[in-house]
């Protein structure tokens, strides 16, 4: 099926990206470019896309951005910056036996662990996004963490828009892999201001023993349409956990696909979408219990506002050889006005006995007997309901395994209160 | 205003309430003074909770009829959070559970609330711990319960205690209490009653709202009144409470 007419697929110069007249890279790109054309940009009619509107991105007057001549100075203590999807600075030390470098340069030295990896883990199968930003992979960051690495202090990455973008399309792509018995922290934030699209897709590879602690704060332009995807192997005994906050972007997609690939493997998916005006934040997420004895968690929250609306759709797949297999997938919406709303679809697909997975979604508002209480303590209206929406944001972020992590994401969301 | 006036802190009116249409409170007069404890006993459903709910400002509650002037104000114009800046406090029957909200901050930013209306400068977080490590001394409460989030997973005695907490560090010049000895056992019942003996001045006043006559034996009132099918059926002094206990409301159930 051919999806809605856009320019993004011809908004460049294939030519001139990194690696061009390498096979291996080529052909990647061009697959992605096929699967594109023939997909084009996801509908309404799209099941995976029933519920969020992607009609921002339909149209012809797409480019895509030259390499920043200025990079961003940014004081955020990131490790690394990718300003429009370009590797701009990333000369901050690293851990011992923590590499971190620019794709785009990984792809010119013909990297193992790239050529072994790059598009092995996201799949182009009826995935829109995945196949426009493998057409156009260029730059991102490859993060590598040998074996039997572990690092405590969050490792910290910024995606930036340059200022005042109009109309501009990028498609960073990053690879992370932990080797055996490896973990890491990493704390990814988005952000910038204008009109754009932000086509995010990170393939990671976590081996056996490692664990994964990643962490994203969306808070892309108002304007813009953000869509994550991340795509994650899960090895035996390995761990993934990883909560999205997501405050950003007038559209915010955020895809995550694991795959529990080896028994022992465990993933945590949490996170909190924060919406207001006519924000459109959506989640979905599938997990596949592809071997024995794995465990599964998955929280998100939303708070909207005005005419926001909140999407999640979790799918569970349990495989035939999945026994005891132990999920939860849950889901909580506090709606602050009568005009949001939120589209909540659990999926389970059980094809084995002896299993444990269980599901639910609640809706509410702002407990009227809580905030009568507060109120009777001489606690004005606005800061009872501020209150009672801090105490929501602390149980939606209480999840978060890092406390420096857990600090960084609960500042940045108890200030999205008091925001325009 | 005459010189009674000026003494009168409360002073309810043919006060008609109406839940859903239902009358509940059939025309109310009550006047009480600086200085003064009154207690409104009466059978459930006698409309004790409705009048506590009422003054404190909720939702869903209809005036159909009357007036509740508060220190010469229009008590039913005023937000609930203008009534407590205003020193008026109830004391919850079934104080809500709050998870998420820590208690000692709550407790900080309700204090801070009532001085900044007041044109009081907020206490700092080291003023603010003296006073409330003083007035748990005083109420005998275990320190590890502020430090819980608010009310959640309290006993029902521990809520209770929590209440009178919060009303030593506000110091209300009116204090409702709305049923506060249900379900306590006798250590919690003195603390709530020495709570309240100690707020008692010239300057303050107190409306005990409760169905037993036990927590009178504690908290001494000037007045009682009974409350039935929706009005005030009989005043008088604290002997009232005892003669109640041993007849039961019966007789002045029919009587209403």
């Amino acid at each position: 099926m051919t999806g809605e007419p856009t320019g993004l697929l011809h908004a460049g110069d294939a030519a001139s990206l990194p690696g061009a007249g390498n096979t291996w890279i080529d052909s990647l790109r061009q697959a992605g470019a096929r699967r594109f054309t023939g997909l084009g940009l996801p509908t309404r009619k799209v099941e995976d896309w029933k519920y969020t509107d992607l009609r921002a991105l339909s149209g012809s007057s797409w480019d895509h951005p030259a390499t920043p001549s200025d990079p961003v100075e940014m004081d955020d203590g990131a490790s690394a910056v990718l300003v429009n999807g370009c590797w701009t600075r990333g000369d901050r030390p690293l851990p011992d036996g923590v590499e971190l470098v620019s794709l785009a340069r990984a792809i010119e030295d013909e990297d193992d662990v790239v050529r072994s990896h790059l598009g092995s883990v996201a799949s182009l199968a009826r995935k829109h996004f995945v196949a426009l930003n493998t057409a156009w992979l260029a730059d991102g960051l490859v993060l590598k963490v040998a074996d039997g690495v572990r690092v405590d202090e969050p490792l910290h990455v910024t995606l930036a828009g340059a200022p005042g973008a109009q109309r501009l399309a990028w498609h960073p792509r990053n690879l992370i892999v932990l080797g055996r018995e490896a973990s890491l922290t990493l704390v990814v934030r988005h952000l910038g201001t204008g009109d754009y699209l932000a086509n995010l897709v990170e393939e990671v590879v976590l081996e056996r023993g490692s664990r994964l602690r990643h962490y994203r704060v969306q808070d892309d332009s108002p304007d813009a349409v953000s869509v994550s995807t991340t795509e994650v192997k899960v090895a035996g005994d390995a761990s993934y956990e990883s909560f999205v906050l997501a405050t950003g972007a007038g559209v915010g997609r955020n895809q995550i696909a694991v795959e529990l690939g080896e028994p022992g493997a465990s993933v945590r998916l949490d996170g909190a979408c924060l919406g207001r005006h006519r924000q459109q934040l959506d989640t979905t997420t599938v997990i596949d219990h592809a071997a024995a004895h794995c465990t599964s968690r998955e929280a998100y929250r939303y708070i909207l506002d005005d005419s926001a609306k909140g999407v999640f759709q979790g799918r569970v797949t349990v495989r035939k050889h999945a026994g005891g297999t132990d999920s939860h997938q849950s889901s909580k919406t506090l709606l602050l006005s009568g005009r949001a709303g939120v589209d909540a679809k659990p999926e389970l697909e059980i094809y084995a006995d002896d299993v444990r997975c269980g599901h639910g979604a609640t809706v509410g508002e702002i407990d009227q007997d809580a905030l009568f209480y507060l109120r009777s303590r001489g606690i004005p209206l606005d800061e009872a309901r501020d209150l009672l929406i801090g105490a929501f944001i602390e149980g939606a972020l209480e999840t978060i395994g890092s406390p420096v992590a857990q600090e960084l994401l609960l500042d940045h969301a108890m200030a999205w209160r008091t925001r325009a | 205003m005459d010189k009674d006036a000026a003494m009168t802190l409360l002073s309810i009116k043919d006060l008609r309430v109406a839940v859903d249409g239902k009358e509940i409170l059939k025309g109310i007069n009550l006047s009480v003074d600086m200085g003064e404890v009154h207690a409104i006993m009466g059978p459930n459903g006698s409309g004790k909770s409705t009048l506590s709910h009422v003054l404190a400002g909720r939702d869903g509650y209809e005036v159909t009829e009357g007036q509740v002037l508060y220190k010469g104000e229009d008590l039913l114009e005023m937000e609930p959070e203008e009534r407590a800046q205003s020193g008026l406090f109830l004391a919850f029957q079934y104080p809500v559970e709050i998870p998420g909200v820590p208690t000692v901050s709550f407790l900080k930013h309700a204090m801070n609330s009532v001085r900044k209306a007041k044109g009081e400068s907020p206490l700092d977080a080291f003023e603010f711990k003296k006073i409330m490590d003083a007035r748990l001394a005083d109420l005998r409460i275990d320190n590890s319960m502020v430090r819980r989030p608010l009310n959640a997973g309290f006993s029902g005695g521990e809520k209770k205690r929590m209440e009178i907490l919060q009303m030593a560090l506000l110091e209300p010049e009116l204090t409702i209490l709305d049923e506060t000895d249900s379900g306590l056992d006798i250590d919690a019942l003195k603390v709530v009653a020495d709570g309240v003996n100690a707020m008692r001045s010239p300057d303050r006043a107190t409306l005990v709202i409760t169905h037993y006559q036990r927590l009178l034996n504690h908290i001494i009132p000037d007045r009682v009144h009974v409350l039935a099918g929706g009005r005030i059926v009989r005043s008088g002094d604290p002997s009232l409470a005892l003669k109640l206990e041993e007849s039961g409301y019966g007789d002045l159930v029919t009587a209403a």
